[in-house]
């Protein structure tokens, strides 16, 4: 029984982190129905996305003195349009990612807690497809970049005023393999 | 009626299942002219152990439509001869008295009549002679009341049907679906990740719904009898807004595969993606209008987020709001002629109500954050979400703002209602 019981998770674990990259491709849909175990080639796809990130890379993305420390974009109410103040974060990160192929990053896309959940998933995804866009346009390949919106369903501040909402009005560069 | 079984699904292994809080009820506001009733205690009552006639009485005060009169303390049996003068200087316009029989098997025989005072007539010359199980009596409560609630206001009562809504505790998210009056509430999904946009098939069978399980938005659609559940739409991207055909066949959803979020259509079993508009912006929650003719959505193509339709099988686009910068979430009322939506207006997001030939709107509650309106089978009421105390509640509103409910669980966000079809 807990054999089987861990074997369910392991595989139910190794699914999610399966279903999680989805970069590049046709992105067919998948329906699995009702049987939600993966079948083994799903399992085989188990290996952990592969960091282009050198030792030196991951010194200046962690050094807080570095600007590549700085991974968020922030945005005002119902838009995203990358304010002039913000557009620095995106350069340095541009300029980074342009020279390394193999590096890859989500770009994710959040928004405040007020007005409607659909609509905030909406727009948290376009303010992470104006990131990749910026991204792009300095030199990074549109496969080195995944946008995804989680809306308005993870606030980084809890608070229901300006000061946290102006904080989870944002679209985060998250590298892969950091 | 159908069970709904718990499922555990992938990535939920860890998260166990738990008792579910049950909503509670409060009224908030009444109409003005209600329908004096009396329903007495039937004879036999006391033989049941559970609840009968006060589960009836809560379903029609609940309503707002009736005002509920003392009926005495002495049963009052199917067959009693009423003394209709006497219940006239109380100047009561409905009684329903009724009885309850053993039968073999620890079934029960519900046996009840409504009474015309005024007319000294019978409306209900035998309502619902019913056999059921002590289980099932919750339920015979609920036909009874709509069929009471149906004869003296001309409408289908919706006390039989059920709500789904998204429970949300630390560190959790249960899907639940609980009979309309928030009794007997089950989890069909429980997961560590949002869960949103939960929408009822047209025959009551089935919920899509968007989960970020494998984190990020996925649709699936989930059978409630079975527990078993697929994916409709997992393409790059963000899948979400999951909107059901009026024929149950295919789903309107956002997809932002192409770009940014646009409007397809699938099959419910996720095959067949066919664009339906394009936008340079956003285009999201897609919603049918019940004769299948058209899609409500809301799209800022015109630089702020405003709610359009464009026919069913693609075509041009027609603004239908105007008034502000922002007005999201249509829903189309059961008889297509109104839709509610989300107005912000001086920094508030409220129910709003628009008369679809007039387009005259009107504003229904006084809140500050509501979202998700829903519109009961009857278009009566709708249910939506809102805050109170810093804790996301639902509240219901009848169409004309007059009957108002808070429905909220202790200790819990409740947030995502969508109210079921009528029950066949």
């Amino acid at each position: 029984m807990i054999t089987y019981f861990s074997r369910t998770f392991l595989a139910a674990s190794v699914c999610v982190i399966a279903a999680c990259s989805t970069t590049g491709g046709g992105g067919e849909s998948e329906a699995p129905k009702g049987n939600l175990t993966p079948a083994p080639d799903q399992v085989r796809t188990i290996v952990a996305p592969e960091t282009g990130l050198s030792k030196a890379d991951l010194f200046a993305l962690r050094d807080p003195a570095s600007p590549l420390s700085k991974r968020s974009i922030y945005f005002d109410f119902d838009s995203y349009v990358i304010k002039p103040e913000q557009r620095l974060v995106v350069q340095t990160h541009g300029k980074f990612l342009a020279g390394k192929r193999g590096v890859k990053v989500v770009i994710q896309g959040h928004a405040d807690e007020r007005g409607s959940r659909e609509y905030n998933l909406a727009l948290g995804q376009r303010r992470a497809e104006v990131v990749k866009q910026t991204l792009t346009l300095l030199g990074s390949a549109s496969d080195q970049i995944e946008p995804v919106s989680f809306g308005s369903e993870k606030p980084l501040a809890a608070g229901h005023d300006e000061t946290s909402w102006s904080k989870n009005r944002r679209a985060d560069i998250v590298y892969l393999g950091e | 009626m159908t069970r709904i079984r718990f499922l555990a699904t992938l990535a939920l292994a860890a998260v166990s299942a738990s008792a579910s809080a049950q909503l509670s009820v409060e009224i908030t506001g009444a109409g003005a002219n209600r329908i004096p009733i009396a329903i007495a205690n039937f004879e036999g009552e006391r033989i049941v152990s559970q609840a009968l006639v006060s589960v009836v009485r809560a379903d029609l005060e609940r309503s707002g439509v009736f005002r509920l009169i003392e009926p005495g303390a002495a049963p009052l049996g199917e067959t009693v001869a009423l003394n209709y003068g006497d219940w006239r200087s109380r100047t009561v316009d409905g009684v329903v008295v009724g009885s309850v029989l053993p039968l073999a098997e620890g079934r029960y025989d519900t046996r009840f009549r409504l009474h015309d005072v005024p007319k000294q007539a019978l409306l209900v010359a035998q309502g619902l002679a019913h056999a059921s199980t002590p289980y099932q009596l919750r339920a015979t409560a609920h036909r009874m009341a709509d069929t009471i609630y149906e004869k003296l206001t001309g409408e289908p009562g919706v006390f039989s049907t059920r709500i789904a809504y998204v429970v949300k505790s630390t560190g959790r998210y249960e899907l639940q679906i609980a009979d309309a009056d928030g009794a007997n509430p089950q989890a069909a999904l429980a997961s560590r990740e949002p869960i949103i946009s939960p929408t009822w098939s047209p025959d009551g069978n089935k919920l899509a719904y968007v989960s970020f399980e494998a984190k990020k938005p996925v649709v699936w659609v989930h059978d409630l009898a079975s527990g078993r559940r697929h994916v409709a739409a997992n393409f790059k991207g963000s899948n979400s807004a999951p909107a059901w055909s009026p024929d149950g066949k295919a789903l309107a959803v956002v997809l932002t595969k192409d770009g940014s979020s646009q409007i397809y259509t699938v099959r419910v079993d996720g095959s067949g993606a066919t664009r339906l508009a394009s936008s340079p912006g956003i285009d999201t929650e897609p919603r049918y209008s019940p004769d299948g003719a058209w899609i409500y959505f809301t799209s800022d193509r015109g630089g702020s987020p405003q709610i359009y339709r464009i026919p069913a099988s693609g075509g041009a686009a027609e603004r239908i709001t105007f008034n502000g910068s922002y007005n999201v979430t249509p829903r189309p009322s059961p008889d297509g002629k109104s839709l509610a939506f989300i107005s912000r207006e001086g920094g508030r997001f409220q129910l709003t109500l628009m008369d679809l030939s007039s387009r005259q709107t009107q504003i229904l509650t006084d809140s500050v954050k509501d979202e998700s309106p829903s519109f009961a089978p009857n278009g009566r009421m709708i249910l939506y979400a809102s805050e109170s105390g810093g804790r996301g509640v639902l509240a219901a509103v009848s169409s004309d703002g007059s009957v108002k409910q808070r429905l909220s669980i202790q200790a819990a966000d409740v947030r995502e209602p969508a109210w079921g079809p009528f029950v066949k």
